[in-house]
């Protein structure tokens, strides 16, 4: 038993309350699936947000945070609007999966996990997203043969992009940023201590 | 005329040499026609959009919104933060209003910023640009400066889901904002009327991870413009305008379709009924050309 389970008291929906962002409003929810119905990649979820709720509150604490399915969120807020007890799905999935991924039970050849963490990679290193650097490690981040045949496949909408300077090739050397790297390198710096001083006063698992 | 000024927030993919500086060119272009002066934020960042989710988590992804919101103040004072783009829209949006509704977290993200010396004091406006042309410039201005009325053109008017949802625009309804088809009819053109996938998600970010799923969803989009007889899409929002347009020839390939239907912003829409340029309206930064747009702005 890990000692976030003991810390509480084997409520899976008291760590998530504690933890994760707007976990509060799981309890709220009456099961009516609505988000379920309103999901735009919903056939592709293994258990959409309505289950998950169920599933957490039942304390299946492994299968919910193993899971694949709020990495498939696209964040089309259709749920939010829709449910009708005003739960901030989409801000539930999206924390769920960054708790997931913090504490290392995202599944591991998750695509968007990948991709959300070179996103936050490619921004947090200058401030701006590069999207030429962004794409390249895109392609590559299922190893170097993989990323030459996304690239190959991918090569008639990087030349259409091109051609409609749309895309900047030499954005490879440097490229955007903001002037104040090292202000804007503190203050994230600052806002992650912050956030981890509070997580600290739970458990580590 | 009278100028309005905005503080604004470009975004990363309108930098130049980025998938979106033909938005911003044909917003530039709009805004000098219709008296809009936009302030560029100083140094501003990225907003992390939806997806900085997965890596950054809950503070250090809204205190980038914070830098962005307190340099506006500092720089800007007075005036309303405008983004084009819906992704950074929303994002500054919704940081906003939590800082604004949450003293604890107002508290903890200054004491973030000020490692870099800034200070938030929470009293901006966040508005997207379709919020000033609708509410502060209105329909029947938008029309007034029409020279060359987009007859014969039939638009699919695609909202997609950051534009429209959480906070919609001037209280229109989720399920069926009409704000868009009423700008492309200032313009002289036709909407498609009921187009079935108005507010359907193109799976955003998506695309890049998962692109067959998010493939298969614009294939429904794009199919559904066929439907209602349109001759081109028309969005505000930079994701919906990419993932509507560049996948065409993959989405054909796959499904064996014959998808060849441009998709503009409705700023290139506007600049090319306000009489300019091919240049000024960024008609060419489409992959697929908008040939009808070409003709009445080459006449
Ligand atoms: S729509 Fe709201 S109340 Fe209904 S199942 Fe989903 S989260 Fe629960
Ligand atoms: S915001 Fe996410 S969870 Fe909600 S309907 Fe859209 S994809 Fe599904």
């Amino acid at each position: 038993m890990s000692s976030n389970t003991i810390k509480y008291r084997n409520s899976f929906l008291r760590e998530v309350e504690a933890n994760v962002e707007e976990g509060e409003w799981v309890r709220m929810c009456m099961q009516c699936g609505v988000c379920s119905g309103s999901c735009p990649l919903g056939p592709h979820w293994e258990h959409p947000p309505q289950e998950l709720f169920m599933m957490i509150r039942a304390g299946k604490r492994e299968e919910v945070l193993s899971s694949s399915s709020m990495w498939m969120c696209t964040s089309c807020y259709n749920c939010i609007v829709r449910c009708p007890r005003e739960l901030p799905i989409t801000h539930i999935m999206h924390g769920l999966a960054h708790y997931a991924h913090k504490l290392g039970l995202a599944p591991k050849n998750q695509p968007t996990k990948k991709f959300a963490q070179l996103f936050w990679d490619n921004l947090s290193k200058k401030g701006r997203v590069n999207e030429l650097k962004l794409g390249l490690s895109l392609y590559f981040m299922n190893g170097f043969g993989e990323g030459i045949k996304t690239a190959l496949k991918m090569k008639d909408i990087g030349l259409g992009m091109y051609k409609a300077k749309r895309m900047n090739p030499f954005e490879i050397f440097g490229g955007h940023g903001c002037k104040d790297k090292k202000g804007l390198q503190a203050i994230l710096k600052k806002a992650r201590e912050i956030e981890d001083a509070k997580a600290d006063q739970y458990p580590k698992v | 005329m009278a100028t309005k000024e905005y503080s604004f927030y470009p975004g990363c993919s309108s930098q130049k040499g980025a998938s979106s500086i033909n938005q911003l060119r044909s917003t530039q272009t709009i805004c000098e026609e219709l008296g809009i002066k936009l302030n560029e934020i100083p140094d501003w960042n990225c907003c992390s959009a939806s997806i900085g989710y997965g890596g950054g988590g809950e503070l250090p992804r809204l205190t980038l919104s914070a830098r962005n919101i307190a340099l506006s103040e500092q720089n800007h004072p007075g005036q309303d933060l405008v983004a084009t783009c819906a992704a950074c829209w929303l994002a500054t949006r919704e940081a906003n209003d939590r800082f604004n509704e949450d003293s604890q977290l107002m508290a903890e993200t200054n004491q973030a910023l000020k490692e870099g010396g800034l200070n938030l004091k929470g009293e901006k406006k966040v508005r997207h640009m379709v919020e000033v042309l609708v509410e502060d410039i209105g329909f029947e201005e938008m029309k007034n400066h029409v020279k060359k009325p987009l007859e014969g053109i039939k638009i699919a008017g695609y909202v997609g889901c950051q534009t429209n949802r959480p906070f919609g625009i001037n209280g229109e309804s989720f399920e069926n904002p009409v704000y868009l088809d009423k700008m492309i009819e200032a313009m002289g053109a036709e909407p498609v009327e009921n187009y079935e996938k108005k507010v359907s998600c193109c799976g955003g970010a998506l695309m890049f991870s998962e692109p067959e799923k998010s493939q298969a969803l614009v294939k429904d989009i794009l199919e559904a413009a066929y439907d209602g007889g349109a001759d081109m899409i028309v969005t505000p929002c930079p994701v919906c305008q990419m993932n509507t347009e560049v996948y065409q020839a993959q989405i054909n390939k796959k499904y064996g379709t014959n998808f060849n239907i441009p998709s503009v912003y409705y700023s290139t829409l506007m600049s090319v009924a306000y009489g300019k340029t091919a240049k000024e309206a960024a008609l060419d930064g489409q992959i697929i050309r908008a040939t009808k747009l070409e003709e009445i702005a080459g006449k």
